[in-house]
């Protein structure tokens, strides 16, 4: 019961539906989602928004979000976002995606929505593995890890070099606005959230294509607890993904803070 | 008025005029003339249009497009079509309306860019994973291909099903008189499952997923559902000479142009032939083929393929009569006189 002297200072975003979710405890899509619904909230988008849900751990994403959803096949969420916001330019319409979908199978649509400078948002889960079959190597996965996969630790020899996609999307000119962060601790989470809210706010002004890479504990696959998921993500991961503004295109200025 | 149009052009401006909202292609011969037609119309007419980067995007961009409401349609060729099967296997399972164009070539694997009939398996039989068949609807007219065009939408939105138009290169490239029907125009509309922004309303999702086997279960029999009432209701074929037909030549497309010279030429000879021609692929006229076997002698197939639709005439005629194939793999167009003889050698061999 709310009294006089009390106030609410957490509480179930609009954007969220309130179900509990599917995720692994300790996995950091919860997180990545909360953020992305404070934002809609904040933003007052919600209902002109439409996400567009990826093949993997987030398959279920829909489930939580109280907006509209497509559900695509595995890495073609730009070209069905490109779909969706071809037919409906004044919408917000972004997409989720993991590693696997992102930058393996579906390298070519993310590359050439971004290279058209597609007036989309792409919120990128990068957690080096393939988590919802299991933990086998990503094209994100850091030489010498072990996954199910690589069982002896990622040969760079055998499987080749990891993607750097947020570098390798600011190389687009319709790029606008590509950011990697992390969300390991809270003010790493609370720069993460600004950066949600520059990408939509960039689409919002048709500024062109943006991306926010977040870097994301699989505490499940990596075989660790979620606290030391937490210490992999700023220990092991960080030294190769570093954080940082990949792409702030002249268009886009304007239109972000911090 | 009649004026005279490319093939490729006039299904672009057939869909055009069926109020396409949405168009997404790749350059491939013997199609390109449609993608370029609609680069230049489109923008001008304020409607959406991508060149994209494979056909895995143009049947995604297709596939989101839909799913925002939107009359969608891509075009391609043999192999443009084999890297799409995923992509219609999911708009299926998702239940949203989609065109597409499909000018065959000859296959398989890079094949030729001459006109060819050997994706009737892949079209007709659902060539993605799981179990669905899309409408496909063969014209052997520039005129017919406009035509069915047009109501490839329709049907499209009313079964909210994936449509296939099967044309070949010979129909996308050759110019006829055409007959264009007036432009249609574009309404604004809620059905109730578009997604548009959950604006005052619940939130919507477009998704082929379902987990529990016994929904999917489900899930299959409507679709499956939706199949026997297109079979039931949405089998459309033409004849010629048939009345008192001893023998049938059964062809589509541009087979069957081939075959109906044949055909008036056999029967000058005194030979009483007539043509079947399949214009809807998927459903197939199984029961009128099956008629047709209680009636004549002998059958003869042609095809641009190895004996592809063969397959389906002999379910349908389900050996009551004989059944002989004549069919050219090159990526090539038969001649009326190599038809000819097919036809004495049926009426010889049940005689
Ligand atoms: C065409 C196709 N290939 C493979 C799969 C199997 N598959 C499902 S999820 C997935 C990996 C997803 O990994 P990622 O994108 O990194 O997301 P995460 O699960 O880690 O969040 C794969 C390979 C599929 N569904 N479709
Ligand atoms: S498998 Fe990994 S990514 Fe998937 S829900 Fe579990 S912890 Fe999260």
């Amino acid at each position: 019961m709310l009294t006089d002297d009390m106030q609410v200072v957490y509480e179930c975003p609009d954007a969220l539906t309130d179900v509990i979710t599917h995720y692994c405890p300790g996995c950091t899509h919860g997180v990545i989602h909360r953020l992305i619904a404070e934002v809609l909230d904040e933003m007052g988008i919600r209902e002109k928004t439409i996400g567009v849900a990826p093949v993997g751990c987030s398959v279920f994403i829909y489930n939580y979000f109280d907006c509209d959803f497509a559900q695509a096949a595995h890495g073609r969420a730009p070209a069905m976002a490109t779909g969706l916001k071809r037919v409906h330019p004044d919408r917000v319409v972004f997409t989720y995606q993991g590693d696997g979908d992102l930058a393996a199978i579906g390298t070519a649509e993310i590359i050439h929505a971004a290279a058209r400078g597609e007036n989309i948002s792409v919120f990128f889960v990068n957690n080096a593995v393939y988590g919802m079959t299991g933990g086998q190597m990503a094209p994100t996965t850091l030489p010498g890890m072990k996954t199910t996969s690589s069982p002896t630790g990622r040969d760079v020899e055998l499987a080749g070099f990891p993607l750097r996609v947020s570098e390798l999307l600011a190389q687009m000119t319709g790029a606008a606005y590509v950011v990697r962060r992390s969300v390991h601790d809270p003010g790493n989470i609370n720069k993460t959230k600004k950066a949600i809210r520059n990408a939509l706010n960039v689409q919002l002004n048709q500024a062109g294509f943006s991306l926010v890479e977040i870097l994301s504990s699989c505490p499940t696959n990596w075989g660790t607890s979620a606290l030391d998921a937490l210490k992999f993500v700023k220990e092991q991961m960080l030294p190769f993904y570093p954080l940082g503004d990949y792409k702030v295109a002249d268009s886009a200025k304007s239109f972000i803070v911090g | 008025m009649k004026e005279l149009w490319e093939g490729n052009q006039a299904i672009a401006e057939a869909a055009l005029r069926a109020g396409l909202e949405a168009y997404f292609g790749y350059p491939i011969t013997p199609q390109t003339e449609l993608l370029e037609y609609l680069s230049r119309k489109m923008p001008e007419l304020g409607r959406a249009f991508v060149q994209a980067e494979s056909e895995i995007g143009t049947i995604n961009m297709v596939y989101g497009a839909a799913s925002g409401g939107a009359r969608a349609m891509t075009s391609s060729s043999s192999p443009g079509i084999s890297l799409m099967q995923e992509g219609i296997s999911y708009i299926v399972g998702s239940e949203v309306p989609a065109v597409i164009v499909d000018m065959m070539r000859g296959g398989p694997g890079l094949g030729n860019i001459a006109p060819g009939q050997a994706d009737y398996f892949q079209l007709t039989k659902g060539g993605g994973h799981g179990d669905y068949h899309p409408i496909v609807l063969a014209p052997w007219s520039v005129q017919e291909a406009v035509d069915l065009t047009i109501g490839a939408f329709d049907l499209a939105e009313k079964y909210r099903h994936v449509v296939i138009l099967a044309a070949d290169g010979n129909i996308g490239q050759m110019m006829e008189p055409v007959e264009m029907p007036a432009p249609r125009k574009i309404e604004k509309r809620d059905r109730g499952w578009e997604l548009t922004g959950a604006i005052n309303r619940e939130h919507r999702l477009i998704s082929s997923i379902y987990l529990q086997p016994e929904v999917l279960h489900k899930h299959n029999e409507k679709i499956q559902a939706k199949q026997r009432a297109i079979e039931q209701n949405q089998v459309r074929y033409h004849e010629f000479l048939m009345d008192d037909a001893e023998y049938a030549v059964i062809a589509f497309g541009t087979s069957a142009r081939v075959a109906h010279t044949a055909i008036t030429w056999a029967r000058a000879k005194g030979i009483r032939v007539g043509l079947h021609r399949p214009i809807s692929l998927y459903p197939f006229p199984y029961a009128r083929v099956a008629e047709i076997s209680k009636r004549v002698r002998a059958i003869l197939v042609v095809e641009m393929n190895a004996g592809q639709m063969l397959e389906d005439v002999r379910l349908g005629v389900a050996e009551r009569v004989p059944v002989s194939f004549y069919g050219v793999m090159g990526g090539r167009v038969p001649f009326p006189d190599e038809v000819l003889p097919e036809i004495e050698k049926l009426v010889n061999s049940v005689h």
